[in-house]
């Protein structure tokens, strides 16, 4: 019977030379796509049916009659939409430092992902009470339910990349990511960089088009 | 075939037994043993349940069961029959064969796995403690919205139903990640793609679809939940929301879902076929290519489970279209098989019969799946007995006639043990007759008129002659399994000279090494040059190969058994577990300290023992 | 060939390319938000009309280009295995078709099909 030469470290062969950790948390995204699509799907086809107030681009009637204005405020979302970007600029470099076996760079940008992340979700948690004290609960209407399902589910995404992040993190602070060990961050990093890209979908698709 | 006496060697110092041995194993062969154990438990739950309902339906106006019970029955039964009967005995094939079929030693995250067992097991436990609660799920399988939502459905007994599905979701979704990532990358060196076992070809495809359809049912569970415990109006008309959009996710979901339950059975019948008609299997691309185009168009029809509904002659006619389009590679498929068969030294061995009998259930099942994919009929035939008859011919008559096939062609591999052929065969003829002699008549009573998920029939209604039959073919099929469970018995008590690697003559690299299997699979990996393996092998051999030879249990270097995937498993289903009527914080908190613990605990342990 | 493989994914661009990316998503980001001012406030009035019947169309192609533009550089697609982008495309593909789906069929249901809307 024919055999493969024992290799000397057979645990790490794979047939297509992806490393199994890379190529499942891959797997895991593309399945991840599928929840998204869903949650947005539910969210654009509710869009407009609501059967009262408040409206997320267009003036409305409370329940004292008054006059309020749109819900959605887009100031506030874009300084959100450009922290999350840069958090995806700066984990990269992380990575790059992980690689290099630069830990200056590693830990640095790092920290720095970090940080617009739990200013995101800050963001996130500010804008929600916000709108809860404008008079939006989360069972007011349709546009409110859909709303913070949505954003909601994308920020408890944000959140679990960030306990992610942290942990390693304290890895790294702890010497134990030594460049072959870099993968330990790029799953990370990729999990954080799809929480950033279905934001870019979520930004114009939830806040900008009307 | 000569087998020597080599299966008995002591060379057993490092395999461990006990309790503790099987909830810490990380081994894929084991955590296979464990999906099929505690599926077959569930299977005759479920299989109970049916019995009840058939009893309650022997006659007109009978009240062995109330109303509101027999709710619960054929809910629990749908439930338990597709997401703890068919689909973990789906898991029982992949998590063990799967890694022997393509060479492997194990899965590529065997810790991962033992979760998803873990995650598996609770879910389902959690699911049927309801019936102690006397609430258990009573809204159908498919949990129509708003029948389901809190007007309509205040007690507990549908949030068992939302969350123990969100469960069970995980434990797929895990598995699935698994099992993709294994068939891409743990394929033996030279076995491309396209030299893969069909087993593991329509395995792979499955895993395609639970990681695409699972995130959609799991979506709409979260949305009904909410609705049910925070009064939202994701599915409620007055708040502007629309029961059709959960009819959309569900079936979304569930028609993938059918694919799901079929496509591993497919895979079964494709391994069976060709080693008893002493053939390769006819048109491998044609059979590869037809499952991934079913797949495929699989998630274009959902909507023909709802032509009912009134979605209008545009969606009915692509709906109807789209499904019958899938009758044509299904075609393929079963037109492969009987070539298969086609001009073969048949050999008619119990797993044989099992495929053959598959082949013709199936059919049967299939052409009835035609009849309602056209709208018009669809809506004669649509919640009457004639839909019950059509999934049971494509579910039992399909999936547990090559389930039970599978069962007796790898039982030997499994256990080192042969199942009695003389009650193997009774075992099928019994289940055959007695399967037809129930599912048959619904065909007709549907089209009489009979409809689902009612719990009685009037006398005038003449449906009682045929229900009778159906009871009698019920009670018989239950007893065939009872001739199974003996046959299982007798086999473990009555001691049998080795069954050695390769008793069927077979042609997939699972059949090169001892049975059972040593833990590690293959001393070392096998090299392999194109398609059925084995038989490449043993025509390049000239002959049987000699019997494989074990070797000592530490002579390959493998995975820590742990206990931190059942603690993970168990944060997860206390996590959810705390919005079984309504929502329950500090039950929360509590399931996410012990999910956090299990993980940072699992992440931060050796998978390996440290190198000598 | 598993080793060159390795070696492939770990020729990863360098802080330039990355910084190039960053500049480009800030920017296609400020855009974006000035398409819907223009719109929002109507001024000014030239471009609003001119924007007004494609606004939906042109932030979708915008986020889209961001979407690639992250996937691509910053999740490596464009350097690591085929295999992945085809994973990541196919799960993008039939998330897209779903989500149109949805809105066609129920859309369509609320207009054509003969059932009683409770909101009319």
């Amino acid at each position: 019977m024919a055999h493969a030469e024992a290799h000397a470290d057979e645990h790490h062969y794979t047939a297509t030379g992806i490393d199994n950790k890379k190529l499942a948390i891959w797997t895991f995204i593309g399945s991840e796509c599928m929840f998204f699509a869903s949650l947005i799907g539910v969210y654009l086809t509710y869009k407009g049916r609501d059967v009262s107030g408040p409206k997320p681009h267009a003036e409305w009637l409370d329940k004292a009659g008054v006059l309020q204005e749109q819900m959605l405020e887009i100031p506030l979302v874009t300084f959100g939409t450009a922290l999350l970007l840069f958090s995806s600029f700066f984990v990269v470099l992380a990575l790059n430092g992980a690689q290099r076996g630069n830990r200056k760079q590693l830990i640095g940008w790092l920290v720095a992902t970090i940080f617009c992340g739990v200013f995101f979700v800050g963001m996130q948690v500010y804008e929600f009470s916000h709108f809860a004290h404008r008079g939006m609960g989360y069972t007011t209407n349709l546009f409110a339910s859909t709303f913070y399902t949505l954003t909601g589910f994308h920020g408890t995404h944000v959140t679990l990349g960030l306990l992610w992040l942290i942990s390693v993190l304290v890895v790294a602070l702890r010497g134990k990511l030594p460049p072959e060990k870099a993968l330990n961050l790029e799953m990370a990093a990729l999990y954080w960089h799809f929480v950033d890209v279905v934001w870019i979908v979520i930004f114009p698709v939830v806040y900008l088009i009307r | 075939m000569a087998t020597t006496a080599i299966d008995h060697a002591p060379a057993h110092t490092h395999e461990h037994t006990g309790l503790w041995s099987w909830i810490t194993t990380v081994d894929h062969k084991r955590i296979g043993i464990l999906y099929g154990a505690t599926a077959f438990f569930f299977f005759l739950v479920g299989g109970l349940e049916a019995l009840v309902i058939r009893l309650q339906l022997m006659g007109p106006n009978k009240t062995l069961v109330s109303p509101d019970t027999y709710n619960q029955l054929f809910t629990m039964h749908g439930t338990t029959m597709i997401f703890l009967g068919v689909m973990p005995l789906s898991a029982m094939f992949f998590n063990y064969l799967i890694p022997l079929q393509l060479g492997a030693r194990d899965v590529a995250f065997p810790r991962l796995n033992a979760f998803s067992y873990w995650v598996f097991l609770l879910g389902g436990i959690l699911i049927n403690v309801s019936w102690f609660t006397g609430h258990a799920p009573n809204g159908g399988w498919f949990g129509y919205a708003n029948l389901t939502t809190k007007q309509f459905s205040p007690g507990p007994n549908i949030d068992f139903w939302t969350v123990g599905l969100q469960v069970l979701g995980v434990a797929s979704l895990a598995a699935a990640v698994n099992f993709f990532v294994t068939t891409v990358n743990l394929r033996a060196p030279g076995m491309k793609m396209m030299h893969m076992p069909m087993f593991v070809w329509m395995s792979f495809i499955t895993q395609i679809l639970l990681l695409l359809s699972f995130p959609i049912i799991t979506v709409a569970l979260i949305l009904l939940m909410i609705d049910r415990t925070f009064g939202t109006s994701f599915f409620v008309p007055t708040g502007g929301g629309d029961p059709i959009l959960w009819q959309h996710l569900f079936w979304l979901f569930g028609h993938p879902e059918v694919y799901i339950l079929i496509l591993p059975s497919f895979g079964i019948i494709s391994e069976i076929l060709p080693v008893f008609s002493r053939k390769p299997l006819f048109g491998y691309a044609a059979m590869v290519f037809s499952g991934a185009f079913i797949a495929f168009v699989g998630f274009g029809v959902w909507a023909h489970h709802m032509f009912a509904t009134g979605m209008g002659p545009f969606a009915d006619a692509f709906f109807s279209l789209a499904t019958m389009i899938i009758a044509i590679p299904t075609g393929v498929k079963i037109f492969n098989w009987i070539g298969t068969i086609w001009g073969g030294k048949v050999d008619f061995k119990t797993p044989m019969l099992f495929a053959i009998g598959f082949i013709a259930m199936f059919i049967m099942g299939g052409l009835s799946g035609v009849m309602h994919a056209s709208p018009p009929a669809d809506l004669q035939q649509t919640d009457t007995y004639f839909i019950v008859a059509h999934f049971h011919y494509v579910l039992f008559g399909g999936a547990i006639f090559a389930i039970s096939g599978g069962a007796y062609f790898w039982w030997p591999k499994m256990f080192g043990k042969m199942l009695d052929e003389g009650l193997g065969k009774l075992h099928f003829w019994l289940m055959l007759i007695a399967f037809n002699l129930t599912f048959f008549p619904m065909h007709i009573l549907g089209l009489n008129g009979m409809p689902r998920r009612v719990y009685t029939y009037s006398a005038e209604s003449n449906f009682e002659l045929l229900n009778k039959l159906e009871t009698i073919g019920a009670l018989l099929l239950g007893f065939s399994f009872l001739v199974f469970l003996y046959n299982i018995i007798k086999t473990w008590r009555t001691p049998q000279p080795p069954v050695g690697a390769d008793p069927w003559n077979a042609a997939t690299l699972e059949w090169s090494i001892p049975s059972p299997p040593q833990h590690f699979n293959y001393p070392t990996l096998p090299q392999v040059h194109g398609r059925d393996a084995l038989w490449e092998l043993k025509a390049r051999h000239g002959g049987p190969l000699p019997e494989p030879q074990r070797v000592a249990e530490d002579a390959v270097l493998m995975p820590n058994p742990s206990w931190k995937p059942l603690v993970a498993a168990i944060g997860v289903t206390v996590t959810l577990g705390g919005f079984i009527g309504g929502s329950h914080l500090w039950v929360h908190v509590a399931g996410v300290a012990i999910l956090l613990y299990g993980i940072y605990a699992w992440a931060f342990e050796p998978a390996f023992p440290e190198h000598h | 060939m598993a080793t060159d493989a390795l070696h492939a994914e770990h020729s990863h661009p360098g802080w330039q390319t990355y910084l190039k990316v960053a500049v480009v998503l800030f920017a296609l980001t400020a855009l974006e938000v000035w398409a819907y001012e223009i719109v929002h406030r109507h001024q000014p009035a030239a471009l609003a009309s001119l924007l007004e019947p494609v606004v939906v169309e042109v932030l979708l192609i915008l986020s889209a280009f961001k979407f690639a533009l992250v996937a691509m550089f910053y999740m490596h697609l464009k350097m690591d295995g085929k295999l992945l982008t085809a994973i990541f495309s196919f799960s993008l593909l039939l998330a897209a078709v779903i989500v149109v789906a949805l809105m066609v069929v129920m859309h369509y249901l609320w207009s054509h099909a003969p059932t009683v809307n409770p909101l009319k």
